[in-house]
């Protein structure tokens, strides 16, 4: 019995039609994920069930039915009751969807007096009670605090205990774990299954991720371009996807698997929402596409019991193989190393009072040290706020470091002053996280790219001539250089950030979650790009990122941070395959894999302490389970464990 | 010479920045993008409608600036000698206006004065007969109201013919038909909305001529002055005054602004101390000092100024700088939130990456990017100093005396509100073009801030 029945749900934003035509039914107790990339439609489609629409958009045609009600011809009064009542919703990001001069308690009970009819403190108790149910400890002193008292993890607790005071029937989960860390997505992605268990409440899980689509989901629907191109159960389609779009998806993931190698893109991009197709959608982007492909749309087929897909293929599309590259990149180890960071410390300082005084200070980075190799990828590895961005700013000395030496090729850096740093600029550049800031939006794509060889006017007489040979080395066209940056798209923004790092000619590139708001087709066609570039040009990278597949695709060496210092270093291969640390090991369990398996390790409680305040002795010992008394006092040394491998903690000798 | 050509101050200025302001567009036709922008601006409707509302009031502003001083008829054996007072090409287009000044008050197109008056041969206090409006009806007023209909209909007319006459003469110019001019885009640029905005345009002057001619079209002022003149006369002052403050006051904005926010430190420090001090003083008082120590300057070196309107001038330019000078804190205050927001952003530090220095990246990655912001309060801000400049009049520190401005008008207007039935002619006719000259530069700002913008010209 399926307690939602969308069935042909159009939704049209004037000329553009984000959501044509999509089906599904979700059974009580279920979770079906609606997975795809983004402008595939899926937030639309979850919008319109609630009839949450933007004021341009309207459902065009369809209907939604949600255990025997048509949603859509309810009157707006009774769609209140259904909202938060019937159905819960929850959104990416919990930093702005929680009401910021509101206490916790004020907005659990605003819900409960609305569903629950419950006020004071009868209300209060039962806030507290779903405080408890969602794992936040000592929910009573929480529901005084204001949402900035709480961390990302604890706000999307939050945000999941008002979805719940409804005691909602399907809960609509919006990328809810997009913004989190690793192990706070694991920890909230346990409180969602077990919510789903205990509760038998259905769930809607919109997600890119492929990773939290296998540990979570029941029934996948895979969409693109606004509409389904394949239903499946979830051994189905983790064991055999049958659209092309899924097999390129699962192609495009990096993994130790095709490290060294090429990860298979998809060429293009998602079709705007405005273009009108007649055939399939997918069939600009698709290998095997045929002459029926753009003139017939693709009925829907069964392949096998439980599994439909929209494509005029016979059978299950045929797996691609990723094509084989170079081998490793890897230069000797023998020389001398490119970049040489020993005991950096950056230190905030937090200032109170009228006169400003300094009370104390964040130690964002509290004494790194690690080693570059030329033509080397080394990946810094770790959440958010363990000072990994700020490490990397501080090493190209956009933020002055507190202590410690940055050495690049044999110079210290830290003792320069700007104009002295000016000649060594060249060699070191930055690639940024979030393509869409990191170009002047005022500035043609010509001239952002010959900013860096103006200034550093680097002999090149003719600037312009340059711009168009780089553009094409990072796969756009010279002609793009008089458009502006508004003109492309992520992933050509990014190409674009890229081709302004090269244009110096630079030998190291600190690369700062260069892909962690690309789509997974596009982070491929950038892995790619980067590691071709690495190849042709020598270049070391330093990774930034939290994304421990791509480091395994790509790097050759690993640093993890915790808390502003490196708990373990080494090769990829070793730390990556015997994590010594036990804040390694529960990082790595943490990542939802898309095979399913479940590692085996401890899952970490509560989250990372605050860098104003850490703990006494090993930063770690919080939340670590091999914690002793010697942890709490001392913060340990470096112990070698491996050839390559280097680990600070008592327990791992 | 019949005439003596006169350069005052602001003459010079406002001059000088038609000069630049051609300069630029000569040198920007030259420029590719800069060219398209403004072609976006010149294809956008409303915007030419507005332009061609602010040309007129600019010709208007630009004939008012062209002083002179009349040679005074030739005495045997003396050199030639000028007028004391100077006048302008307005003035002397509309010496028929000028010279017919009733005694005090009288209602647009009325025939007699608005207060009663004892007349020499009745004993019975009664509206005086004006000296001017309405004379060539003598005696008969039964026709007074057919003659404003006969003026209107053939001020009209004249109109119409005028209009019709440009549109013929422009579209032999281009080598287009009548009808087709009419069309949206006929020839790459909006020229449709430029032309059916002359029409209501000559249209009312031509019914403004034609009336003027025998009437006080919007009535006299307190001494008999025809309040058509004095509109006309107070559009260069607010012109002046919303452009010349605005000059002044938007460098320090915008330096001090990007400064406070870029550097940070206790360059912020200080610049912040600057305008909290500033903003923290009642703005009128602050203006009101300013002006009165000017005063003081000017009344005591009466040996600088030839004539009153160089003192007149002189004036007016002390109190353009002074509101300039106050003006600017609100803008910086903008600027610098918006600086320290900008200045966190990756392009910034990825420039700070290739070693940039600070004045080029303030120059090309912060500046462009607050230019919707500079556009906005500018236009604001030109509204604001018309606006101000009227209140200053209002308490007596504004222009002098001897200039017309907006706000004389309604400063001498206001104290017959309480008068039963009121005098309003004044306070319409200023309030109608103030109207339309604020109106019409937001509309074409609007138009201009969309065309520069990338994101919109996709």
């Amino acid at each position: 019995m399926s307690i939602l029945e969308v069935r042909d749900l159009a939704i049209h934003i004037r000329a553009a039609r984000p959501v044509d035509g999509v089906s599904f039914d979700i059974a009580a107790g279920e979770c079906y994920a609606l997975l795809g990339e983004s402008g595939c439609g899926k937030s639309m489609t979850a919008l319109g069930l609630m009839r949450l629409l933007p004021a341009a958009a309207e459902v065009a045609f369809g209907s939604v039915s949600f255990e025997g009600t048509d949603l859509l011809a309810l009157p707006e009064s009774g769609m209140r009751d259904v909202r938060g009542g019937g159905i819960g919703m929850i959104f990416q990001e919990p930093a702005t969807s929680l009401n910021p001069v509101l206490t916790v308690g004020r907005q659990i009970c605003e819900s409960l007096h609305l569903h629950a009819k419950l006020n004071g403190a009868a209300a209060r108790a039962r806030a507290a009670e779903l405080l408890e149910q969602v794992g936040i400890p000592d929910p009573v002193r929480r529901l005084d605090e204001f949402p900035f008292q709480l961390s990302g993890g604890l706000r999307q607790r939050v945000m999941i205990a008002i979805a719940l005071a409804g005691s909602p029937r399907l809960l609509i989960a919006d990328e809810p774990t997009t913004a989190l860390d690793v192990t706070i997505q694991a920890q909230v992605l346990d409180l969602l299954d077990e919510l789903r268990r205990t509760q038998g409440m259905a769930l809607l899980l919109i997600t890119h991720d492929l990773g939290v689509v296998a540990r979570m989901a029941d029934r996948i629907g895979v969409m693109y371009a606004g509409q389904l191109v394949e239903e499946a159960s979830r051994e189905a389609f983790f064991s055999r996807p049958a659209h092309p779009y899924s097999v390129r998806l699962f192609a495009a993931l990096p993994d130790a698997a095709n490290r060294g190698g090429r990860l298979t893109t998809i060429p293009g991009s998602v079709p705007a929402a405005d273009v009108r197709h007649i055939g399939c959608r997918f069939a600009d982007r698709c290998g095997e596409v045929m002459p029926v492909c753009s003139t017939e749309l693709p009925p829907w087929r069964e392949v096998d019991a439980g599994q439909r897909v929209r494509c005029h293929l016979p059978g299950a599309a045929p797996a691609v193989s990723s094509r084989v590259g170079a081998g490793d990149t890897a230069s000797e180890a023998a020389t001398p190393p490119l970049l040489e960071v020993r005991d950096l410390q950056v230190h905030f300082p937090i200032r109170r009072g009228l006169l400003q005084r300094a009370v104390g200070a964040v130690r964002a980075v509290d004494g790194m040290s690690l080693q570059l190799m030329p033509g080397r990828t080394l990946a810094l590895v770790g959440e958010s706020g363990c000072g990994k961005t700020t490490a990397g700013k501080a090493m190209l000395q956009l933020i002055r470091p507190t202590g410690g030496s940055v050495r690049l090729a044999g110079d210290e850096l830290t003792t320069r002053s700007t104009q002295e740093l000016r000649p060594l600029r060249a060699k070191m550049q930055m690639v940024f996280q979030d393509p869409f800031a990191s170009l002047n939006p005022r500035l043609r794509v010509g001239e952002i790219i010959a900013e860096g060889m103006q200034a550093l006017a680097t002999g090149d007489a003719n600037v312009a001539a340059k711009i168009g040979p780089l553009l094409e080395q990072v796969g756009l066209r010279a002609d793009m250089a008089t458009r502006y940056p508004h003109e492309f798209s992520g992933g050509q923004r990014q190409r674009i950030a890229i081709a302004r790092a090269l244009a110096v000619n630079p030998q190291l590139l600190i690369c700062d979650e260069p892909t962690s708001a690309l789509d997974v087709s596009v982070q491929a066609q950038i892995l790619n790009l980067l590691s071709d570039l690495q190849r042709d040009l020598k270049l070391a990278y330093l990774f930034i990122t939290h994304n421990i597949a791509v480091v395994d695709y790509l790097a050759h060496d690993v640093a993890v941070m915790y808390l502003g210092r490196v708990v373990e270093s080494g090769s990829a291969e070793e730390v990556l395959r015997s994590p010594r640390h036990p804040y390694t090991q529960a990082l790595l369990a943490a990542v939802p894999r898309v095979d399913g398996v479940r590692g085996d390790a401890p899952k970490l409680a509560g989250d990372m302490p605050s860098a104003a305040k850490p703990p006494a002795g090993c930063h770690f010992h919080p939340r670590c389970p091999l914690a002793d008394d010697e942890c709490k006092r001392d913060y340990p040394g470096e112990t070698r464990v491996g050839a390559t491998q280097v680990v600070r903690c008592f327990k791992a000798g | 010479m019949s005439f003596q050509p006169v350069l005052l101050w602001s003459d010079a200025l406002l001059f000088i920045l038609i000069a630049t302001i051609i300069a630029l567009a000569l040198w920007a036709r030259r420029q590719e993008p800069l060219r398209a922008a403004w072609g976006r601006v010149l294809k956008d409707g409303v915007a030419m409608a507005a332009a061609t509302v602010l040309a007129v009031f600019v010709l208007i502003g630009l004939l008012d600036s062209l002083h002179f001083r009349e040679r005074l008829p030739d005495q045997p054996g003396v050199p030639a000698r000028y007028a004391v007072d100077v006048s302008s090409v307005l003035d002397a287009l509309l010496s028929d206006l000028r010279a017919r000044s009733e005694k005090t008050y009288s209602a647009p197109l009325a025939t007699h004065l608005y207060s009663k008056e004892a007349l020499a041969d009745s004993a019975q206090r009664e509206f005086p007969r004006l000296k001017h409006g309405g004379a060539h009806l003598g005696q008969d007023l039964s026709s007074h109201e057919f003659d404003i209909a006969l003026r209107v209909s053939r001020g009209c007319a004249g109109g119409l013919v005028i209009w019709l006459l440009l549109v013929s003469v422009w579209c032999k110019v281009r080598g287009l038909e009548f009808i087709e001019m009419l069309k949206v885009g006929a020839d790459g640029t909006a020229m449709r909305p430029v032309i059916l905005t002359m029409l209501p345009i000559l249209l009312l002057f031509g019914v403004a001529m034609s009336l003027g001619g025998s009437y006080h079209v919007f009535g006299t002022d307190k001494v008999g002055l025809d309040v058509l003149y004095l509109s006309f006369k107070a559009i260069r002052t607010s012109l002046l005054i919303g452009t010349l403050a605005t000059l002044i006051m938007l460098p320090a904005a915008i330096l001090l602004g990007i400064l406070a926010g870029y550097v940070g430190g206790w360059v912020d420090d200080l610049i912040q101390y600057l305008y909290t001090t500033l903003s923290s003083i009642p703005g009128v008082l602050l203006i009101a000092a300013g002006v009165l120590m000017m005063q003081v300057i000017i009344d005591t070196h009466p040996d600088w100024f030839a004539t009153t309107a160089e003192r007149a001038d002189a004036r007016f330019l002390a109190l353009c700088a002074i509101l300039g000078v106050t003006g600017w804190t609100g803008l910086a205050r903008l600027l610098r939130g918006e600086t320290l927001k900008l200045r966190e952003l990756e392009y910034v530090q990825a420039a700070q990456a290739f070693g940039v220095g600070r004045f080029a990246i303030m120059l090309r990655h912060i500046l462009p990017n607050l230019m919707h912001i500079v556009v906005i309060a500018v236009v604001m801000d030109f509204t604001g100093l018309v606006l101000a400049e009227a209140v200053l009049s209002a308490i007596g520190i504004g222009v002098d005396p001897n200039t017309v401005s907006f706000g004389s008008m309604i400063n001498t207007a206001r104290w017959e509100l309480a008068r039963d039935p009121i005098v309003w002619w004044s306070l319409v006719a200023a309030f109608f073009i103030m109207f339309a000259l604020v109106l019409a530069a937001n509309l074409f700002a609007d138009a201009v801030r969309d065309a520069f913008d990338p994101r919109s010209s996709a």
